[in-house]
């Protein structure tokens, strides 16, 4: 029997609000008992403590949105390196895209994929199913049999299902199983392009994406839902009219949720500038004005979650002109550094934040992680939430380096992660 | 001063010429100025200069190019370097190499200068930051093509006199325009008063901040201009996908004689070439010599890239550090 003990620790469970000091006793994966007054009698004989020292204890990340290049191309990153990623981001969950080769659409390859996860992986890992066979947009996938295997939800990851009439009964056939359907958002034929629609793009010479292709996919998926019923998820909005249309469709009773990428919360279209690749992302960049819609939303709750969008590319696949280059960033390791800054800057509650990469996933996900509880498994990402460090790409665990945050000044360091009981990271 | 130190006096505090943008009036007056001189020296019989002998120039082009390539290797040439010609497109590219390896591989051979075209908007950039020598920017995508917009500037400087209050209308498919960009950014730099005139379908988004009057009617958008200039526009985006046909593309914004009568009566009508005849422009009016420059335009081109080229090769130490 394995037990430990978390002592001095700031205790912030953002499902039930609490945020006070005290202590925590796990055992056997599984959390025993806290509060302020455990172990004021005395701490129990042969456990390990572990000392806090008043710093943020909070349960481990679910990043919702995560690609790694296994099965197929696994010189970008495998489950493994993810996973340790992952853990050195305090993230002890995460769910992987089936943008793989081959595609996740079966159910060998949703047990591949646990199978993996499960044997090299040192956090928690589980898959989201194809929403369309081999992500081409025309047939649905076996959602029952999938979701027996393990797969939490079903997308066509970063390609959006632009065909209607395939949404429409994918929503429908997906609500008798109460099955979570997420969509890349964009119109198709309005997203040739490589970065935000804008003055900008038209300076560089760069073809735009306007923010217009999000939010009219947003609004048609909207009222097929209105007619389906189920559960529709947003997997990144990127402008404030999305979420200007998520608050409506919410007014208005619809089961519908929505992401936003922690690089979207942070960066804009500016940070393209003289082409550089690493801020390629899909969907693009938006203007600041809505990177400040973004932040609102998550503060006030209309942005359900926030993922890290971590997509490994290798440097040869981003070192072309930018409208050859790959779309998207990794994003693990940085997601809670970077995600703080919002709470530094007094846009965002902490208990708000922690929630969005907590509580609001494993419930739209059906996951009894991401709480504070006694019951609930022993997976803690512990952080100083106000010390300063630097990016620094190559120190990264990802085998890709394409983060966009390299060089930046971050204040919130992970200070040790810990799944179900046992400690996967430390910070030396 | 004596007439050696004029010749090899750095006048350009650039190391690249990348764009337009991030020039300054004086770069470009400079520039011009020094190029006036290479349009008397190249209407002698002995048009050879020996100012980057012992140089040597590649032209590397991704993209075919007739005029542009032969007008840079003509350039080095009269000023005395060795010039090499790469096409890309039809080598080592096909082989599967990506634009950074040979972008190296030629920086490896020691150019003093390389020129660059190429179809993607920022690669010239990025093979800037990979090689050691001066880089020319002959066109990238749909960004900036510098050395148009300076023989664009000569040609008009030296018929009138001076950029500064000319009103220039810019006529044409703006959206995918290099030249335009270019365009845009020195009339503006250099205080004369920009137009584009274009179908909405062929503006990039946010063209009225760029420092321009937009104008849908190219009759509104003549009206009393000094500078016509045309912009040429691909076939393949003429049957359907931004104008519906070459008929009513022609009708609403080629140029013909009683559009031109909306301008200045001395107007000047330029195209950067290659025309596309009764398209774009009434062959009439492109070959009119008392309003058309455009073949003037081809032989200012030959002696602002001898500028350019003397200029930037005046910032390279003749020693070279390892």
């Amino acid at each position: 029997m394995s037990r430990i003990g978390l002592i001095n620790a700031r205790l912030l469970d953002p499902a039930t609000g609490r945020d006070e000091t005290g202590n925590l006793l796990a055992e056997d994966g599984i959390i025993k008992d806290l509060g302020p007054r455990l172990f004021n009698d005395a701490t129990p004989d042969g456990i390990e403590i572990i000392d806090c020292r008043g710093h943020l204890l909070a349960p481990g990340l679910i990043d919702m949105r995560v690609f790694t290049g296994e099965p197929g191309a696994e010189h970008r990153e495998t489950l493994r390196t993810a996973s340790l990623a992952a853990a050195a981001g305090g993230v002890t969950t995460f769910i992987v895209m089936p943008n793989t080769d081959p595609v996740i659409d079966d159910v060998a390859l949703v047990d591949y994929i646990e199978r993996r996860a499960r044997d090299t992986g040192i956090v928690h890992i589980h898959p989201m199913a194809a929403l369309t066979k081999g992500l081409r947009g025309k047939e649905m996938t076996e959602f029952g049999l999938l979701k027996e295997a393990g797969a939490v939800a079903f997308t066509d990851g970063d390609r959006s299902l632009g065909d209607a009439q395939i949404m429409r009964r994918a929503l429908s056939y997906a609500a008798h199983f109460d099955a979570l359907i997420v969509q890349h958002a964009e119109v198709p034929e309005l997203s040739h392009g490589v970065m935000n629609e804008s003055e900008l793009a038209g300076r560089l010479g760069l073809s735009g994406i306007p923010a217009m292709a999000e939010v009219i996919m947003i609004e048609r998926d909207l009222r097929l839902l209105e007619l389906t019923g189920g559960r529709y998820h947003v997997s990144q909005v990127s402008c404030a009219a999305s979420v200007e249309v998520i608050v409506k469709a919410k007014q208005r009773g619809l089961k519908v949720t929505c992401g936003v990428s922690a690089a979207h919360l942070a960066l804009n279209e500016n940070d393209v500038q003289s082409y550089r690749t690493f801020f390629k992302m899909s969907p693009p960049l938006r203007c600041e004005d809505d990177r400040r819609a973004l932040v609102a939303g998550v503060a006030d709750g209309t942005i359900d979650v926030i993922v890290s969008s971590h997509d490994p590319q290798d440097a040869e696949a981003k070192r072309h002109p930018f409208a050859q280059a790959t779309f998207g960033a990794i994003g693990l390791e940085t997601l809670l550094a970077s995600c703080l800054t919002h709470v530094h800057n007094g846009d965002v509650t902490l208990a708000r934040l922690i929630g969005a990469m907590t509580s609001a996933p494993a419930t739209l996900l059906g996951l009894d992680s991401g709480r504070l509880a006694v019951g609930a498994p022993a997976d803690f990402v512990l952080a100083d939430i106000g010390a300063p460090w630097i990016v620094n790409s190559e120190k990264l665990r990802s085998i890709s380096k394409n983060t966009p945050f390299d060089h930046r000044r971050l204040q919130g360091r992970v200070l040790r992660t810990i799944v179900g009981g046992r400690t996967v990271f430390t910070q030396d | 001063m004596t007439n050696a130190d004029a010749q090899t006096k750095p006048i350009f505090p650039h190391r690249h010429l990348l764009g337009i943008e991030g020039l300054s009036a004086t770069d470009i007056t400079s520039l011009l100025d020094l190029a006036d001189t290479y349009v008397v020296q190249n209407r002698q019989v002995d048009k050879k200069g020996s100012v980057l002998r012992g140089r040597t120039q590649i032209n590397l082009f991704f993209e075919a190019s007739t005029r542009t390539q032969s007008s840079f290797e003509l350039a080095g040439k009269r000023l005395g370097a060795d010039v090499m010609n790469m096409s890309v497109s039809s080598s080592s590219i096909k082989k599967g190499e990506t634009l950074v390896d040979t972008a190296m591989t030629l920086n490896a051979m020691h150019p003093d200068l390389i020129i660059i075209r190429h179809g993607d908007s920022g690669a010239v950039e990025l093979l800037s930051q990979k090689v050691g020598c001066s880089v020319i920017n002959a066109g990238d995508g749909s960004h900036e093509h510098p050395t148009q917009a300076l023989l664009d500037a000569l040609t008009i400087r030296r018929r009138k006199g001076t950029l500064e209050g000319m009103t220039v209308a810019i006529c044409g498919d703006i959206l995918h325009s290099r030249v335009a960009r270019s365009n845009i950014l020195l009339l503006n730099i250099m205080g004369a008063r920009v137009r584009v005139v274009a179908p909405p379908t062929l503006l990039p988004k946010g063209i009225e901040r760029f420092g321009v009057e937009v104008f849908h009617d190219m009759r509104k958008g003549l009206e009393g201009c000094d500078i016509v200039m045309m912009l040429r526009l691909q076939l393949e985006r003429m049957s359907g996908s931004y104008v519906p046909s070459q008929r009513e593309y022609f009708h609403y914004y080629g140029l013909d004689y009683e559009k031109l009568g909306y301008a200045k009566p001395d107007a000047l009508i330029m195209h950067p070439g290659p025309m596309n005849r009764g398209v774009e422009i009434d062959s009439a009016v492109a070959d009119d010599i008392n309003r058309s420059v455009i073949r003037e335009q081809v032989e200012m081109g030959v002696a602002v890239r001898m500028a350019v080229l003397d200029a930037l090769a005046r910032n390279i130490p003749n020693e070279r550090q390892p």
